[in-house]
C-alpha cells in the first residue's frame, strides 16, 4: 500500500479511481498528562506526551484509512490529507483522507 | 502579598527556565537543519518527471510546544496596546522547524532524497483559564521520493 499526499507518482499509472477514504480517530488526554502539561505551561518548553499522543492518534486515523483503502480493493491512497479539530474540551480528532486508487507500473 | 509573591516567583521562574529552554532549542534546531540541509524539502505539488521509477512514502513530523508563564503574562500586557508579540512568533517559529526537522529526520532514515509537497496544520490545543493559548501543536507532512533499490 502506498500513502502519498502527490497527485502523480511518477513511474506509474492510475488505471482505476475509487474515490475518497477517510480514517478518524478521537482521542482524549489523561489527567496525569493533564498535570505535567500544567506545569509546562510556567516554565515552557515541548509537551512530549501530548506529542506522543497526537503521533499515536494520526497513525491509527491513517490505519483506518488504509484499511478502507483495502477494503475497496486499492493499491493506493493519493493526495493525503490531514485535519485536526477539537470536539469537547480535553478531546480532540484527528482525521485523514485521500484518494485511493489502482496504480500500474508505466 | 502572598498573591504578589507566587505571581513574581512564576513569572521570574517562567523567564528563566523559558529562556534557558528557548536557547538551548535554538541551538539544537540549527545544529539539526545542518545536518539534514542534504535532504530538501520542496512545497512543489508534483515532483519533476523523472523516467526512473522510485518509491514514494508519507512522512511526518509532529511536536506540541507550551509558552512559558512570562511570554502569557507580556502577551497579555500586549493584548492591551496591540502590535506584534515577538514571544508568541518566536513560539511558533521553534514548532514549524521542530517539525520539519522531524519529518526530514523519517524521511533520512528512509533513505529518501528529497521531501516533495509539504503541508503544515497547526492547531492549538490547549486553554488556558482564561481561554488563552496555552501550547501550538505543528504538524508538517510531505512525500518522501525513495530511490528505488533495482534502478
Amino acid at each position: 500500500m502506498m500513502i502519498t499526499n502527490i497527485e502523480i507518482v511518477p513511474g506509474k499509472r492510475i488505471t482505476k479511481h475509487m474515490g475518497l477514504v477517510q480514517g478518524s480517530s478521537v482521542r482524549a488526554k489523561h489527567v496525569g498528562r493533564d498535570i505535567m502539561a500544567g506545569l509546562k505551561n510556567i516554565f515552557g518548553g515541548e509537551l512530549k506526551g501530548y506529542t506522543e499522543l497526537l503521533q499515536d492518534s494520526r497513525e491509527e486515523a491513517v490505519k483506518r484509512m488504509v484499511a478502507q483503502a483495502e477494503a475497496v480493493g486499492a493499491n493506493a491512497v493519493l493526495n493525503v490529507r490531514f485535519s485536526t479539530s477539537s470536539i469537547a474540551a480535553g478531546a480532540a480528532e484527528l482525521f485523514a483522507y485521500g484518494t485511493a486508487v489502482t496504480l500500474e507500473d508505466m | 502579598m502572598i498573591d504578589l509573591g507566587v505571581f513574581l516567583t512564576l513569572l521570574a521562574l517562567g523567564y528563566g527556565f523559558g529562556r534557558y529552554a528557548e536557547l538551548k532549542h535554538y541551538k539544537s534546531i540549527i545544529q539539526r537543519e545542518k545536518e539534514l540541509n542534504i535532504l530538501p524539502a520542496i512545497a512543489a505539488r508534483t515532483p519533476p518527471m523523472i523516467s526512473k521509477a522510485c518509491d514514494c512514502n508519507l512522512v511526518t513530523g509532529n511536536v506540541v510546544i507550551s509558552v512559558d508563564y512570562f511570554k502569557r503574562f507580556i502577551s497579555v500586557l500586549r493584548n492591551i496596546v496591540g502590535g506584534r508579540i515577538t514571544s508568541y512568533e518566536t513560539l511558533i517559529d521553534r514548532a514549524r522547524r521542530e517539525a520539519i526537522l522531524r519529518m526530514k529526520q523519517q524521511a533520512h532514515e528512509m533513505g529518501a532524497k528529497q521531501v516533495f509537497n509539504i503541508k503544515f496544520e497547526t492547531a492549538s490545543i490547549y486553554k488556558g483559564k482564561r481561554q488563552q493559548v496555552g501550547s501550538v501543536e505543528v504538524l508538517a507532512y510531505g512525500t518522501a521520493i525513495i530511490p528505488s533499490q533495482g534502478g
